[in-house]
């Protein structure tokens, strides 16, 4: 008796649930109303074969419960019953694959007008290139990447002079574009996924995948772009912005957007002390910056620009000074001491991974990198004193 | 196959072990060595309940307990996978009931090679103590590379363990996959060869059909896994490049060039997929066997049981990569997977109704072995339907990598699958001790187990939000709603209870061995020849003299016109009414 009453209130609040879920996909932003609706399809059809199970097993376990004095029938086999049970059950999977199959071969298919855009991927974040007027991307390989190049672009291809690189996990889409979205990735695997686009796919690095989707809505946020694929330990914090513009806003946005050719013209060396030259280099080859810009920016870890000999707000309210002190214990045992807004996302590492003699290196950096001048201008620019290498 | 005159085992002389070591520890005793593999499973598989304690108060409190960090929640969610997918599902169903059942279910005196036997068990137990070398001090923890393990992340220097946890996964997998290997063949010769008298392939219990079809899979799976741990190995220790390609990892170039990671999650899944059925096959016999038994009725169907159990072994080689519908592979390769996929369906879909069917005009006896196999076929049932979901390669789009697929696959091969392991135990333990389980704490064990796992996995798949993010509240992201937050704490809170539950458990199996109720040859009336032991427990040989003939199949319940309910299948056709 109390096994028939449980299953009936689990289909009931099953069903209930289903219907009256406060969880919902969000609002959907793309031309992928058909997944939607393949889902939507998949759901009535599952949902009616578990009501149906539901009830036939809330019915037999409280009207065939154990009785001394009866018998249960004895029937091996029933092939009528058995094989139209197997009809029926081949039309339901019919009905749920062959809309799908439709709809895939849609999803495989980019349409002739759509525009590409290429996002690389790398640990933990996101980068997008424009092909630029020439509609062709220039060739890369990762044998090239350097902080300056985190394309990898290839410097002799003329092709990719043009291309329009943005490093700084946002991007902009037209409305009503197609888009092609090739994925690149210089590390390991990651997942584009913007849950209102519904697509997704992943990145793989050695190779090239694509995926295409046709944003439709407009929003005052932007868009927040998810890695969907385990990309290590900070997998979770590797997001970005995707904004959907009116035509003329992106156009607009893409202009003011700095050139392959323009970054290369753009890069000043900046001049360290040799100590702080040491630092740099040893945080380039570490993987330091990877979390930490030397910019500003925010990024899974704080920005080393302006850090030396602030006071900074830990995440349980109190307060420490940087200094020689802290940036040991920050490297020695990370996540003792977390400056508020940030996860304790960062590796312990070592003596045999960081010496004492690189971490004198490394706050010799940390003096020097601080806003060029009080105007708040931030061309790096040469002390007067600067000894030459 | 002709039967033999007399079956070969019945001529071949016992010798029986006379030191304590060679009765309990190294044992060549079949179902010594299935109480050894069940101990050792579910002491691993406690180890994986309070890692999932561990994610859970992560995701349902973020942010509480600092030394949940993402490294150690990382490692949590990849030993919680590994343990529960491997060392427990696999070692017990297979390890633990295979070797039970197979040899007392045909009426053979043990395994056909016992000495093997005997050391499946013990290469298993040191696949399990490498896996936990990882928590050694001085190992710097074990991997956090998803169980998937999926390179090249698995062995840079961006994921937990990547040093030693790594190698010393992969090296547990291949260990574990030896011991497989020699339990598998085992099973499958003796199935084939050392069955009694008149003991048909088509009289055979569908519990055998279950664990001989899975042990097929197994051998056939388990040697791509064992490939790609190989070469993961040889990626990470000699920097070969068989599944690495070249890149530049966190600022950092790496001297690997042309290997390819789809490679490895194509080798990966072909074992991965077949993984799923090896250990869902023999839960499907177990508990059918389980449903007629208490249900006093045949087993609805039983030839297309037997033959869908086949079909959904062959069928479970070619959807391996529904599991990579967006990892990137040709995209012409979703038309045929989703279709293999789909056609799965229909075999699963008759067994779940056989089972139901199986119960109309019973008359069922709701022990707690019973109440588990329908809290079984539920649970399947709802996970079995998501499945199709996933399947089909254009709904997966939006829901994979998400914790859609996470409800899915615990209901279908997490919770189901134990839910009959739990239905065995307290269905045979009076066989294997002699003596009932206490039916108080069954029952309190169940109600808990079932409803609340139930309350955990089914609102899971409403959870539109990626899987394995250890926080989702960052910067400016909103992908967290109030009422998902609700949730997830309703989760962790459920997942706490339900551990504990299990604790009651295995103080039940513990305290029962002692007192519990003398259960004598057959407590439940029923058929199958373990039941038809000359003594409970069964000694060593299992028959004495003679082995038994079997006269008929499995399911002879409720004949009409017998005076009792069930004929076991050593019972002569004569001897009837």
């Amino acid at each position: 008796m109390a096994v028939a009453i449980v299953l009936l209130i689990i289909v009931i609040v099953s069903v209930l649930l289903s219907f009256f879920s406060p969880w919902q996909f969000t609002e959907i932003a793309s031309n992928w109303g058909h997944i939607d609706n393949t889902v939507i399809l998949t759901f009535w059809i599952c949902g009616i074969v578990f009501a149906l199970i539901g009830v036939f097993m809330v019915y037999t376990t409280w009207k065939f419960r154990y009785r001394k004095e009866a018998r249960a029938d004895y029937e091996p086999e029933n092939p009528r019953l058995e094989w139209w049970l197997t009809v029926v059950t081949t039309i339901g999977v019919v009905a749920m694959l062959a809309p799908g199959l439709i709809v895939w071969n849609d999803f495989v298919n980019a349409p002739d007008d759509a525009q590409e855009v290429e996002v690389l991927s790398r640990q933990w974040q996101w980068a997008f290139r424009f092909p630029g007027e020439d509609g062709k991307f220039g060739t890369v390989h990762v044998d090239n990447i350097t902080l300056d190049n985190p394309f990898g672009m290839n410097k002799s291809d003329p092709n990719g002079d043009d291309d329009v690189l943005i490093t700084d996990n946002t991007v902009h889409l037209a409305v009503d574009q197609p888009y092609k979205i090739w994925l690149r990735s210089n590390d390991v695997l990651h997942d584009f996924w913007v849950p209102e686009f519904r697509a997704k796919m992943d990145s793989v690095p050695g190779m090239v995948t694509y995926f295409w989707f046709t944003p439709t809505r407009i929003q005052e946020k932007p868009y927040e772009v998810l890695c969907a694929e385990l990309c290590g330990q900070n997998h979770f914090q590797m997001r970005g912005w995707v904004k959907v513009d009116t035509r003329e806003d992106f156009d607009g946005w893409l202009a003011g957007q700095q050139t392959w050719a323009q970054m290369q013209a753009g890069v000043v060396p900046k001049s360290y002390s040799p100590l702080a030259r040491r630092g740099r280099e040893f945080a380039e080859s570490t993987g330091c910056l990877v979390c930490h810009s030397l910019d500003g920016k925010a990024m899974i870890g704080p920005t080393w620009l302006d850090l030396w000999g602030t006071e900074r707000t830990l995440a349980d309210g109190s307060t420490v000074m940087v200094d020689e002190a802290y940036v040991v214990e920050s490297i020695r045992d990370p996540n003792s001491q977390v400056v508020e807004g940030f996860a304790p996302a960062m590796l312990a590492y070592d003596e045999s991974t960081v010496s004492d003699a690189d971490i004198e290196a490394l706050v010799a950096l940390l003096k020097e990198e601080v806003s060029a001048d009080e105007s708040g201008a931030t061309a790096p620019e040469a002390p007067a004193e600067a000894p030459t290498p | 196959m002709a039967q033999a005159e007399i079956p070969y085992q019945e001529a071949i002389p016992l010798h029986d072990p006379h030191t304590w070591i060679t009765k309990y520890w190294f044992s060549q005793d079949h179902k010594v060595i299935a109480v050894q593999y069940g101990i050792t499973a579910i002491a691993v598989g406690l180890v994986a309940l309070v890692l999932s304690w561990i994610m859970r108060t992560q995701i349902g409190f973020p942010g509480l307990f600092d030394w949940i960090d993402p490294e150690l929640y990382y490692q949590s969610v990849t030993m919680h996978g590994m343990i529960m997918v491997i060392y427990l599902l696999t070692a017990f169903l297979l390890g633990s009931f295979g070797n039970y059942l197979v040899p007392l279910m045909l009426g053979a005196r043990d395994m056909v090679f016992p000495f093997v036997n005997m050391i499946s068990y013990h290469v298993y137990l040191a696949s399990v103590i490498i896996l936990m070398l990882g928590y050694v001090p001085g190992m710097e923890g074990p991997t956090g590379a998803g169980w998937t393990l999926y390179p090249p992340q698995a062995i840079l220097t961006g994921t937990p363990g990547a040093d030693w946890g790594i190698l010393t996964m992969l090296a547990s997998l291949a260990v574990f996959i030896v011991a497989f290997t020699m339990g598998g063949l085992n099973y499958i010769t003796t199935i084939l060869q050392a069955r009694t008298r008149g003991m048909t392939m088509m009289r055979m219990p569908l519990s055998i059909w279950g664990i001989g079809m899975a042990t097929v899979l197994g051998l056939l799976a388990f040697p791509a896994l064992f490939v790609s741990a190989i070469m993961m190995t040889l990626d990470n220790v000699l920097g070969t490049s068989f599944f690495m390609p070249a890149i530049n990892s966190l600022e950092i170039g790496e001297d690997y060039a042309g290997g390819s990671p789809l490679l490895f999650q194509h080798l990966f899944w072909f074992f991965g997929h077949p993984e799923v059925y090896i250990v869902a096959l023999p839960a499907f016999g177990v508990v059918s066997d389980l449903i007629s038994v208490h249900a006093r009725k045949n087993i609805f169907g039983y030839r297309l049981m037997v033959w869908a159990i086949v079909a959904i072994g062959g069928l479970s080689f070619i959807v391996w990569a529904h599991h990579m519908y967006v990892a990137g592979m040709h995209p012409y390769f979703g038309f045929f997977f989703a279709t293999t996929t789909l056609i799965i369906a229909v075999p699963t879909a008759i067994k779940v109704y056989n089972w139901t069917l199986t119960l109309w005009r019973a008359n069922i006896r709701f022990t707690v072995p019973m109440l588990f196999a329908i809290a079984f076929v539920i649970t399947f049932v709802v996970g079995g339907l998501t499945g199709l979901f996933l399947g089909n390669v254009i709904v997966d789009v939006p829901l994979s990598d998400t914790y859609f697929v996470v409800a899915h696959f615990h209901m279908v091969m997490g919770v189901a699958p134990i839910l009959v392991i739990f239905g065995g135990i307290y269905h045979w333990y009076p066989k294997i001790t002699g003596r009932m389980l206490n039916d108080t704490i069954g029952l309190w064990h169940f109600w808990i187990t079932f409803i609340g796992t139930y309350a955990i996995y089914f609102p899971m798949h409403f959870l539109a939000i990626p899987r394995r993010y250890y926080q989702y509240d960052i910067g400016e992201s909103t992908i967290l709603t109030p009422s998902m937050e609700i949730l997830n704490v309703s989760i962790t809170l459920t997942a706490y209870v339900v551990g504990i539950a299990q604790f009651l458990f295995i103080y039940n199996l513990i305290v029962s061995y002692r007192k519990g109720r003398e259960a004598g040859d057959n407590p439940w009336e029923a058929n199958s020849l373990e039941w038809c032991t000359p003594q409970t427990p069964p000694v060593h040989g299992n028959w004495g003299e003679r082995l038994p003939t079997v006269h008929r199949w499995a399911y002879d319940y409720s004949v009409p016109g017998q005076e009792r309910d069930f004929i076991p299948q050593d019972v002569p056709r004569e001897a009837q009414a």
